[in-house]
């Protein structure tokens, strides 16, 4: 299982690389833990790579006015050692610890899995929770797009072929948030059946704001917009089981050979109870 | 189209040519001669390739030779100068291997979890181990092997600060 030949490019800047990325038929290889197995079993077979894996400018995690900002080079080995993360998004790392296996989360970077959009990959649920923004660049100038507008389809987001993905843009969470993933996986792969993340916000008891994600339910991460039905309400567990059911109410659940249809939905409702329990909890 | 790359393998600057699409574990095993890095799966599911890149433990049938240029890799041949390394050790004292297949990956995956954190615990050395698997020992032996590595390199640690 020989990948098909390619060109390499080592890009030695972002602007390098984005002047490589002009070129046809070109890919971004980052850590490369999910793009590789992908050229091995020839599923893809791009004419030239460019490496931006090495690149500084891409990398580390900054807190800025309005939150966090982590450059997309990032490993997600950086991530779960990063003192700001644990401090200000410890949902980060609670996920994160379970992505891949220890040697993959010492190469593979959150910009290279969030470009990949596995549907059933974990941290695109967070993004979509945390009302992350993601930076991309092009050799014709920058912009910003919101990961509940990134996310297309199965392995396909709003990225231009002449995009790169640089940086995550965390914006701060409400005082009183709390912050959980809950999921259950397929155990060979460690990819989610079903994953749901959530952020609640109190106040004197009250939920103030309510975010709740899914991910391997559908062909592409998504918010539940029951949710909201959370807010005013003090997120009991009556309260928490209306949102979880409405959360998965009309969805086309993937169907495959690791879950039916109504069995992921099940998960689905499980595990959405499970994290708005533990959000609420947290908010405190 | 080949190009000439340098890698710091096991101390040494080893200039390689390569082709772009080379995999590590390939260029380890049949341009350097070094066996002791072992394909299984080759799919980035069993470590069984596992090396150390700048001290991290990394599946090497998942990176291409020219990722990682200018950087330095350890095999388990290099992991020790003198004698067994405090894992080795550990490894044969307490069985922790039977066919030795799975074993240089197990070994440097440890090395890096230990590196990290000193003192795990059970289900932290079962945690850090998710990426290597072992068709013959059920994994026991293997998890005592690097609690009994963990604690041996801590108490190294404390004789070689008190000396």
């Amino acid at each position: 299982m020989i990948p098909a030949a390619f060109e390499y490019t080592r890009a030695r800047s972002v602007a390098d690389a984005l002047k490589a990325l002009g070129a046809r038929n070109t890919k971004v290889l980052c850590g490369g833990q999910s793009l590789i197995p992908l050229l091995r079993f020839r599923l893809a077979e791009p004419k030239r790579l460019v490496g931006i894996g090495h690149l500084s400018q891409l990398k580390g995690i900054t807190r800025t006015k309005g939150g966090v900002r982590i450059g997309a080079a990032t490993t997600y080995r950086e991530l779960l050692e990063s003192k700001v993360l644990q401090s200000d998004f410890p949902l980060i790392g609670e996920v994160t610890a379970h992505i891949g296996d220890l040697q993959v989360r010492n190469v593979g970077t959150i910009g290279g899995g969030l470009a990949h959009a596995d549907p059933a990959a974990d941290m695109p649920a967070v993004m979509l929770a945390l009302d992350a923004k993601f930076q991309l660049q092009s050799a014709k100038g920058k912009r910003t797009v919101a990961a509940r507008e990134f996310f297309r389809g199965p392995f396909s987001t709003a990225m231009k072929p002449t995009e790169l993905l640089t940086e995550i843009q965390l914006p701060a969470l409400p005082a009183n948030a709390g912050t959980a993933y809950a999921d259950f996986e397929q155990l060979a792969s460690g990819y989610a059946l079903v994953g749901a993340a959530a952020v609640v916000a109190r106040s004197q008891g009250s939920v103030t704001q309510a975010t709740l994600a899914f991910t391997g339910l559908s062909d592409t991460p998504f918010l539940a917009k029951s949710a909201g039905e959370l807010i005013g309400t003090k997120g009991d567990a009556q309260a928490i089981t209306r949102v979880a059911e409405g959360a998965v109410e009309g969805v086309e659940a993937n169907d495959d050979i690791h879950a039916s249809s109504a069995y992921r939905l099940h998960l689905a409702k499980v595990a959405a109870r499970r994290a708005l329990t533990e959000a609420v909890e947290r908010a405190k | 189209m080949k190009q000439s790359i340098t890698l710091t393998v096991n101390g040494t600057d080893r200039a390689v040519n390569v082709e772009s699409r080379a995999l590590l574990a390939y260029v380890l095993r049949d341009q350097l001669d070094l066996t002791g890095t072992h394909v299984g799966c080759d799919t980035s599911q069993c470590g069984a390739c596992t090396v150390l890149l700048d001290g991290h433990a990394v599946k090497s049938c998942t990176l291409l030779a020219v990722q990682v240029e200018g950087r330095a890799i350890t095999t388990i041949e290099g992991l020790s100068a003198d004698g067994l390394h405090p894992v080795q050790q550990a490894f044969w004292e307490k069985h922790g291997l039977q066919c030795g297949f799975c074993t240089p990956g197990m070994i440097l995956t440890a090395v890096d979890l230990l590196s990290q954190n000193p003192d795990p615990s059970e289900a932290e050395i079962r945690h850090g181990l998710e990426g290597n698997y072992c068709r013959c020992t059920g994994y026991q032996n293997i998890v005592a092997a690097i609690g009994a590595a963990a604690a041996a390199l801590r108490s190294g640690k404390r004789a070689g600060a008190a000396a």
